[in-house]
Parts: structure tokens; sequence; C-alpha cells
């Protein structure tokens, strides 16, 4: 792989916070009173707790706009801005603060946050309506957001990785929100185990971070890091990157996600677009500074994008439940952003664009599935589904748009979003341009699918399954992000984007291809419009087989069984640690039980023997007083004489 | 013709010592002149207004004297008395302590409306007379002045700067407690029995004291720390002597504090004497005994620490190992208690072991004296708390004190049961309670004196230890109730009170124990 020649990142330095940006706290606060209002007040908060939740992101989302256009309002290298809360901990010369940095990345990571998260709020006030539990429900999203919002605002890697738990700790809650179901109480704890793996790549890399620099704050980090040594900085990235494939599915740690649709699907949509997978794409962003001086370690992050994207767009190809192909597409989506960051300066810009329109089309494509499934007595088979295009209009129309955007239909958010990606994958190495193309046709193909088998086709409905339109106060969300679905590549107008993030990710170089730009389009278009094509030769031409056949090819089904990642871990973690743990058990019931209880038994002797000694008799008490006295006065003697 | 020359005596720092004596005297001249019915108020409120009012003129005399300004405080009395840092943190501690044992005596609401000490103590156990006297509702209020009169001998004797007050300090402290054990109203037999066994073998030690207290006198020719010191220092002729002498003034205290092989009497007295006395004795004697035998060897007998050290190492790891295996066979929680408290002794006589020159002493290094006066600190709260609950735990024949009568209380009653775990997961050493800080402190402070072989020996019997604590927890938690299973009578504020302080104090010195740690760093200095 070509890389350009190694450049320090630009180098974090904050001013401090006045004026309106004093209120930034503010945007964290919110959601987390919310929550703990919610999760402490009981059964009182109950009747209108909901809308507390809802309330409590609509201001945020509110202050993220003022501050917003605050900082637009300010000079270009005046665009970083931090508030110190107070010093969460010191110990000697190192001191973490809790401290906010509100800079350029921030600011579009809140709004999608505030924003997105505010209209998934809106949406399960319909969605949770009859769930008893719905006050805790809110309470867990308010949570979730409150500790996104922690990670993305953090200027210490301490504090990113507070929120980084928080966000783990509020997906296991969620996933297993309705944890009666066997299902759901094990993909959450799936999700949090796997999770956990990444975590530990978080928690070393912060380690080396301080054991190299001695802080662990972005804007000591940016400024000694080129001080480091290359493989100490290579050693960081790899860290970093583990944690960024936990938190954002990519492989090897990607077997969480298509499980964690045990959750219900606002939640879904949380973790999709707004929250959670996002965090991985933002970690590695944020860490320019680090990546920058590590090209091995962006090569890996490239790798894994690569990788990811391929495998997650597969898998979506074969699944029938239709939250799992939404989920199979985010793995492969997000896989092009972590593509995007691993091509360094020319492509952070990129994954942040992508991700701020994936943002937008995968919420609203997985609560336009939330609609469906409402509709559907909460029947996820597509097999089950087909010609709902009548029964609820709005959420076609609204899905459609989502559609088109992920596609890549020009004119639409995706189109310029990925194009982007693919443009630069070309430019800096032709097979990880070409698996990026690929990965372009085989979204075609998956997205034409589930649209075919949803809402075209014949009529596969379940008896006394009624499909119907949802209420306006779930449909309005949908409305909203539909817009925003086919609008967001205005981002790109005249380069704003690029140049909006340049003063957090450095100068966007000028890129050079091989062929002209419009050209490369062209391919793209031809590619998605073949995987399109394919689809529907095979799933709009047919009819659409009740149950899945079961004669097919391996691919097929090695789609099916997500390409046995689980199978994987299964034989060689699980099962080897199970037995492992069988034998510990054995090991501890045998040994170390025997070894305590004989030393118990035999000190339990020897108090029963030593017992005898304590008669009653104050006469023998008197003669042990006695010997004591004349052991104590004849050691004194014999030791000193 | 000789002429008298009245000692000159600093009553302004003397007071609290002073204002305690002086409210004993005046409670026995109410036993004699107050109307019976009112003696309880009087006395109750007599001897609680002077504990405070002792406590809080210590609170001035410590200011006074300036000892948080490096002072090292003052001898006083014709150099019979120093009251120096260690003096008056054992004055302020003891006089805690004491209020909340007024606090315990005090108690009469589990007696159905009478104090919990015999109505009438001349009449024997059985008799007519006894009937009467409980019939009639009589009480000994002289418990209080009782009390008063051992609180100042707990005062007198860590303050004692010669060998004479030493020993008179010694019977002050010890008389009264003699009495107050044999006291109980129910159970009478056996509290008798424990007050005899108890005299009997306090004379007996006292004897050797005093003797000790002779050959000492004999080898240094004075009776001040501060000469026996200098002589000490000097190497004079008459070894022996002082190493007889050490030895025997050694067992005196060793006894007092319950020490092995001196602690043979522990269970005895501990298991018999009501249990109020017994919560007041078990903390109040081992500080001030702890006081004494710290100053005694610190100071006078400081040059011959090397003579008296291998003794005191072998005397730490056989008190521990005493105190914790027969524990392990206690079917008793008084006695169980008993054998905890020995066992802790042998814990303070490790930190004992962290003596050294002050040279030696980095700054922020934990001193033994420091180590010792904390961990009486959590001590004393501690084992006031669980002899306070205690006595809360009843059937019908009073106090049920038999472990296998404690099975299920966690359900009777959760809070209790769940406050006298946490207090014995104090006294096993978990951390977040102040257990766990004391040890730390003189298990670091004896193995910066390298007594490290008797930390290792503490620290695998600190594990022995938990294991008799956790196994009262199962029983409280995990066990079927036997029978109708305990009941938890409900008593007076006044109980509530010392649970209530005993375990917060617990709870905060295990939680934040470093400005009471560091206040102690300063003013852990005996004067010599």
């Amino acid at each position: 792989m070509t890389l350009h020649a190694l450049a320090a990142g630009p180098v974090v330095d904050p001013t401090s916070a006045s004026g309106v940006f004093s209120l930034l706290w503010l945007v964290i606060a919110l959601p987390a009173a919310g929550a703990l209002v919610l999760l402490l007040g009981g059964k009182r908060t109950d009747r209108w707790g909901h809308w507390l939740g809802v309330g409590t992101v609509a201001v945020s989302f509110v202050i993220s706009l003022v501050l917003f256009f605050s900082l637009l309002g300010r000079d270009e290298s005046d665009r970083s801005i931090g508030q110190h809360l107070w010093t969460w901990f010191s110990a000697g010369d190192y001191k973490v603060g809790l401290d906010l940095l509100y800079d350029p990345l921030s600011a579009l990571f809140l709004m999608l946050i505030t924003g997105v998260g505010g209209l998934i709020h809106v949406y399960s006030v319909g969605y949770m309506e009859h769930d008893p539990r719905r006050r805790r429900f809110f309470g867990y999203l308010n949570l979730f957001v409150a500790a996104m919002l922690t990670l993305v605002l953090g200027g210490d890697y301490v504090v990113v990785f507070l929120g980084w738990e928080g966000v783990g700790l509020a997906s296991y809650l969620l996933i297993g929100f309705w944890q009666y179901k066997d299902s759901a109480a094990f993909a959450a704890k799936k999700a949090f185990v796997v999770n956990r793996v990444g975590d530990i790549g978080m928690a070393l890399g912060v380690g080396l971070l301080f054991a190299t620099f001695g802080t662990t704050s972005f804007a000591g980090v940016s400024k000694l890091a080129p001080q480091a040594s290359g493989a100490t900085l290579t050693a960081i990235g790899f860290l970093l990157l583990l944690a960024a494939c936990g938190k954002s599915a990519q492989f090897p740690l990607h077997t969480w996600l298509l499980d964690a649709m045990e959750g219900p699907t606002p939640v879904s949509a949380l973790i999709h677009a707004a929250t959670m997978v996002t965090a991985g794409v933002y970690l590695i962003t944020r860490s320019n500074f680090i990546f920058e001086l590590a090209p091995h370690a962006r090569t890996g992050v490239a790798v894994i994008g690569c990788i990811t994207l391929l495998l997650g767009a597969i898998i979506g190809c074969a699944k029938d439940d239709i939250k799992k192909t939404l989920a199979g597409s985010t793995m492969s989506q997000i896989g092009y952003m972590i593509l995007a960051s691993g091509l360094g300066v020319a492509g952070y810009a990129f994954a942040i664009f992508h991700l701020l329109t994936h943002g937008f089309f995968k919420a609203n494509m997985f609560l336009g599935a939330g609609s469906v499934m409402h509709g559907m007595e909460d029947d996820v088979d597509m097999r089950h589904y087909g010609a709902l295009r009548k029964a609820m209009p709005v959420t076609f129309l609204t899905f459609a748009m989502g559609y088109l955007a992920i596609i890549g239909f020009p004119g639409f958010s995706g189109f310029w979003s990925k194009d982007k990606i693919i443009e630069t994958a070309f430019e800096n190495n032709t097979i990880v341009g070409l698996c990026a193309l690929i990965g372009a046709g085989i979204t075609g193909f998956y997205m034409t699918r589930l649209m075919l088998m949803t809402w075209f086709t014949d009529k596969r409905w379940r008896e006394n399954v009624h499909p119907h339109e949802s209420p306006a106060v779930m449909t309005g969300p949908l409305v909203v992000l539909a817009a925003l679905s086919v609008l967001g590549g205005l981002l790109l107008l005249g380069d704003w984007i690029v140049d909006w993030l340049s003063p957090v990710v450095g100068e966007h170089p000028e890129g050079h291809l091989a062929i002209p730009g419009i050209v490369l389009s062209l391919i793209v278009l031809v590619v998605v419009a073949v995987g399109i094509a394919t689809a529907w030769f095979f799933v709009g031409r047919n009819e659409v087989p009740d149950v899945a056949p079961q004669r097919v090819s391996p691919v097929t089904r090695a789609a099916r069984a997500e390409l046995y990642g689980d199978a994987f871990y299964d034989a060689v973690l699980v099962r080897p640690g199970e037995r492992g743990a069988g034998h510990m058990v054995t090991f501890d019931h045998s040994v170390v039980d025997g070894a305590a209880e004989g030393l118990g038994r035999s000190f339990n002797g020897l108090s029963g023997g030593l017992r005898l000694l304590q008669n009653g008799y104050v006469r023998s008490y008197a003669l042990s007083l006695l010997g004591g006295a004349a052991l104590v006065v004849a050691a004194l003697l014999v030791v000193n004489i | 013709m000789t002429t008298f020359n009245a000692p000159h005596l600093e009553y302004a720092t003397l007071l609290p010592l002073l204002i305690v004596l002086g409210g004993a005297v005046v409670g026995v001249l109410v036993e004699a002149f107050v109307p019976r019915e009112r003696r309880y108020v009087v006395q109750s409120a007599l001897a609680g207004v002077v504990v405070l009012a002792a406590g809080v003129d210590t609170a001035v005399v410590t200011r006074n004297l300036g000892l948080f300004h490096d002072k090292p405080g003052k001898v006083v009395a014709e150099g019979a008395i120093a009251v120096d840092g260690p003096t008056l943190f054992i004055w302020g501690l003891v006089l805690a302590l004491s209020f909340l044992g007024v606090l315990m005596f005090a108690e009469r609401k589990l007696e159905s409306g009478v104090l919990s000490f015999a109505g009438q103590a001349a009449a024997l156990p059985g008799t007519e007379a006894e009937r009467q006297a409980s019939t009639r509702g009589l009480e000994h209020t002289e418990v209080f002045p009782l009390l008063l009169f051992a609180v100042s001998g707990m005062m007198l004797f860590p303050a004692a700067n010669d060998l004479l007050t030493l020993f008179v300090a010694l019977e002050v402290l010890s008389l009264p407690l003699y009495l107050l054990c044999g006291l109980a109203r129910r159970r009478r037999l056996l509290s008798q029995e424990a007050a005899m066994k108890y005299f009997l073998l306090g004379a007996f030690s006292s004897a050797f004291f005093v003797y000790g207290i002779a050959l000492v006198y004999g080898y240094a020719g004075s009776m001040g720390f501060a000469q026996i010191a200098n002589a000490v220092a000097g190497r004079t002729d008459g070894h022996v002597l002082l190493l007889g002498g050490m030895g025997l003034m050694a067992v005196g205290l060793l006894f007092k504090v319950s020490a092995a092989p001196f602690h043979a009497w522990t269970p005895d007295v501990y298991q018999g004497a009501p249990t109020a006395v017994t919560g007041f004795m078990a903390a109040g004697t081992k500080v001030a005994a702890f006081g004494a035998l710290l100053r005694l060897f610190y100071v006078a007998f400081g040059g011959a620490r090397w003579d008296w050290e291998p003794l005191f190492w072998a005397i730490a790891i056989l008190t521990m190992v005493v105190g914790s295996v027969l524990a392990l066979a206690q079917t008793d929680m008084k006695r169980l208690l008993a054998y905890s408290s020995i066992a802790h002794a042998g814990f303070m006589l490790t930190g004992f072991l962290g003596a050294r020159s002050l040279g030696v002493v980095k700054a922020g290094d934990i001193s033994a004296v420091q180590a010792i006066l904390f961990y009486l600190l959590t001590y004393g709260f501690m084992t006031m708390a669980a002899f306070a609950i205690v006595t809360v735990v009843r059937d019908a024949g009073g106090e049920a004190t038999g472990m296998a009568r404690w099975a299920g209380l966690g359900k009777e009653s959760p809070l209790l049961a769940g406050v006298f775990a946490f207090l014995l997961l104090a006294m096993a050493g978990i951390p977040l309670t102040s257990g766990f800080t004391g040890k730390w402190a003189v298990f670091a402070a004896a193995v910066s004196a390298g007594a490290w072989p008797v930390v290792l020996v503490a620290v695998l019997l600190s594990a022995v230890t938990a294991f008799f604590y956790v196994r009262v927890i199962v029983v409280m938690f995990f066990s079927e109730p036997v029978g109708e299973g305990p009941s938890v009578a409900v008593p007076s504020v006044l109980t509530m009170l010392v649970i209530a302080v005993g375990t917060a104090v617990t709870l905060v010195l295990g939680v934040v124990p470093g400005p009471v740690l560091d206040r102690l760093g300063d003013v852990a200095q005996f004067i010599r």
C-alpha cells in the first residue's frame, strides 16, 4: 500500500470556554439528569417519564445547534474549545481533569447524537407505548445518549473511556431490555463480553499512552506524539484499533452486532445510527495525531475496514430477518468508514461524512423496519412480508428514500459520501478500491432484495395479521429522517465538510486519480446497477418461497451462518473455555477446598486440644500465670546473659 | 524536725483527671443523700456530664499545651504524670468509650425498667432476699461512681511517669472493675464466679508487678521513668535486676491486655460479667493498659529494646495463635468476642514490635505508637458496638449468648444482623472498615522495623480469625433458626446510640482514615 509521507497531525490546543460555550456541559448533564430521575424516581415518574426523556435530549439538541452556529461564526483557527469541569483524580504529576473538548469534529457528533437520538426518542414514545416498563426504557435511552456524548466530548482519553464504558453498559441494558426472553439476555451478554475484548484494547492503549507521554489528554498527547518512537505509536494504534473493532463491530469482533437485534427496534436504530458503532470511527479519527505517525497501524485499519465491508455485505445477502439484514448492512457501511479513516488525512473527512449520512438513512430504515414490525405483530421474517407498500404508504416512501441513499442513487446523500470513499480508496491502492467497489455492488443486491421482499412481490402475510400504518409519533421522525437521507449530501457542497474538519484532521491533500472522477462514478453506478439487476433476477422475478430453501450453494450457507464467525469462536474459545472452567471447578473442589478444609479441620482439632487448658479452675489459671511469669523471666535472662 | 513540702500540682493540666475523680466522689455522696427513687436519674446524668466535661477539658488542655504545634507536652505533678500526645489521645479515647459505657450502663428498657445490674448484690442468688429485691425493683446505682473510678484509673495508667503512680493507677483501674463484674442481674453465680476469678488472678498478677517494680527500683535507684531510662542507657551494674524487673512488670501489664499466656481469665470474665461491663472493660482496659505498656517500655526501658524485643516477638505470636485458634471452637458469643479481643491484643503487640530509634523513622512513615493508638481507636469503638448488640439479642432467660440461638437473626432483624456482620468484618480486617486500616497500620509499622516474620504469622492468623467471624455471619444469615429463633429486644435510644456511634466510627475510619492517622502522626511522641 502506498502511503503519503509521514506528517504530524494537528495539535489539539483548545481555548477555554466562555460565553455561550460555557453551556457545553449541559449537553451531557441534561440526558444524564434525565436518566437519573427516571431510574431513581420509580413508579412516580411512570406517567410523564417518557416525555422527560424526550425533552432532555431535545434541549440538548437545541444547545448543540446553538453551539454549532456559534462555532461557525468563529475564526477557523479558533474553533477548538475546552471546558474544564473539575479535576477527576490526580496522582503525583499525573492529573485527569473532567475536561470537555468542543471542536468541529465533536460539533458534528453532538448534532448527530442529539438530533437523530432525539428523533428515535420521539419514535419510541409510540413504539414502546404498550410496554409496562417504558419509563425504564427511556431512562436507559437517556443514559445511552449521555454516555455517548461523554465519549465524543471528552478531552482526555480517560474521560473518553468513561463514556466508552457507559455506552457498553447502556447497550447491555437495552439489548437485554426484554430480559425475560432467553435470546435477548444472551444477546446482551454476548454484546457485553465481546465489547469487553475491545475495551481491553482501549484500556491498554490508554495505559500505554500514559506510560509513554505521562499524560492522556488530547492536548498533551497530540503535542508530544512526534517525540515517541514509531514502534510505540504503532502499538498504541493497534490497541486503539482493537478498541474500535469492539465498539464498531468490525472483524474479528463483529459477532455481537447481529444478535444485538434482540433489543427493541429503536435501540437498534440508536446503536446503529447515532451511538455505539460510530464510536470506533470517532476514536480513530480523533486519534489522527497517533495514526498519522503510525503508518502500519493505519494499514491495519484499512485492511480491517475492507474485510468488514465485504463480510457484512455478504451476510446481509442471506438473512431473511429484516433487522439482521440491516445489521449486516451496518457492519458493511461502518467498514467503509473505518476503511476511509485508515486512509489517513485524505479519508478522515469522508469517513465522518459517510458516518453522518449513514446515521440519517440507517436510522430511517431501522425505524421504518420497526414500523413494519409494529404493523406485522412483531414478525421480522421478510418471507412473511410482501406488497406492504399499499398498507403502509408513509413508511414505504420514507424507507425508499433510505434505500436510494444507501445504494448510492445519484443525488441522494449516500451517493456523495460513498463515492468519495471509493474514489479515495482508488487513489491510495487499487485492491482496496476494488474491495470498496465490489462492496457497493453487493449493497445494491441485498438492499434491493430487502426492498422487493418487503414492499413488492406477493402478499405472504400470516393469518390474523393486518398491516397498518403506524401513528404519527412514529411516522413523523421517519419523514424527517427521510428528508435528511435525501439532502445529507449538501454537506459536501463546496467541499464544506472537508474544510470544516481540516482544523481537526489536517489539510486535505490533493488527490490524483488515474481516471477522471466522473468516470469512476459511472463505473460505481454500473456495478450497483448490476447488483440491483441480480436481485431482481433472483427475487423479484420469481415467487419468494415461504420457507428458506435448504438446497443452496455453500456460499449462501456460509453467509446464513454469518460466515461461521460464531462457530469459530464457539469452537476455539467458548467450548475450551467451558471445559477449562469445568476443570477449574474440579480443581477448586478437590485441591483448594481440600487444602482449606483440611487446614480448617486441623485448626479445629488444635482448638479442641487447647480448649482443655481452659478448664475454668482458677487454680490452673493461676498456675499458668505463674508458669508464664517464670518463662518470661527465664527467657529474658537466658537470652541476655 | 523534717519539714513537709507540699507538692506542686499543675491543676489546669490535670483537670480532666480531677473532674472524673471528683465526679466519682460526688457520686458516692449522691448514694448517701439522694432518695432512692431519684438516684438513677441523678447518677446517670452525673456520670454522663462528668465524662463529657472531662472530654471537653481534654480538648482544651490539648490546645493549651500546643500539641498540634510541635510542642511535646509537659511532665507534671513533680514528675509523676506525663501529659503528652499519647496521654491526651488516650484520655480522649477512654472518655469517649466511657461515655458509651455510661449509655450502656444506663439502659433500663431491656430489663423492663431496671438496670441490668443486680438489684441487691448482697442477697445470695436463689434466696428470698433476692426475690424481694427483684419485686421491689431495687437497683445498684453505685455502678456509676464505680465506673467513674475505673475511668480515672484508666486515665492515670497511661499517663503515669513513675513506677508508683503506675501501680496506683493499675489498682484504681482494676478494683472497681472486679466489683462491677460480679453485679449481673441474671446468671448471678456465673457473674460472681467471674468477679472472684478476676480478682484473684488480678491480685496475683499485681504481686508480680509490684515485685518487678521493686527489682527495677533496685537497679535504677529511682521510680521515675526518666531516671530509669538514664540508668538503662548508662548500663550500670545489676543487669539481672533489670531483666527480672522488666519481665515481672511485663507480666502484670500483659495480664491486663490479656496477652497469652496470661489470658486465661479473659473468656471466663468476659462471659460472666454483665455485658455492659464487658464492653466497657474490653475497650477501656485495653486502651489504658496498652498506653501504659507503650510508655513503660518505650520510655523507661527504651534503651534495653534489644533485651525485651525477642520476648515480645514470642508473646505476640503466641497471643495471636491462642486468640484465633481457640476462638474457632467457641459456641458462646461473649466468649467468642473474648478470644477475638485476645487476638486483637496479639495484633497490637505486633505493632508494638515496630519500635524504632527516632533517627531511623522517615517522614511519612507510620510509627509504632501512631499505629497502636489508631488500632486502639478502631478496636475500642467496634468492640463497644458489638457488645451492645449482644445485649439486645435475647430470649426468655435474658441475653441469648449461645451462638446457636443467633441462627436466623438475619431474617428476624436484617438491620441489626447486618450491622453486626459489618462489625465482624471490621474485626476480621476487611477493607473499607476501620479494622483493615488498623491492621494495615500496625503491620506496616512492624515490617519497617524488621519484624516481618511476626507480620507473616499475623497475616496468616488474620485469615483464621476471618474464618470464625464469617461463621457467625453464616449462622445469622444462612442457618435455619432453632425453635422459636432469636428475638431482638428493642432497646432504648441509649443502646441504639452506642451501636450507631460504634458502627459509624468503624465505617468512617475505614473509608477515610487519612485525617485521623495523619493527626496521630503529629502527636504520637512520648515526652521523655
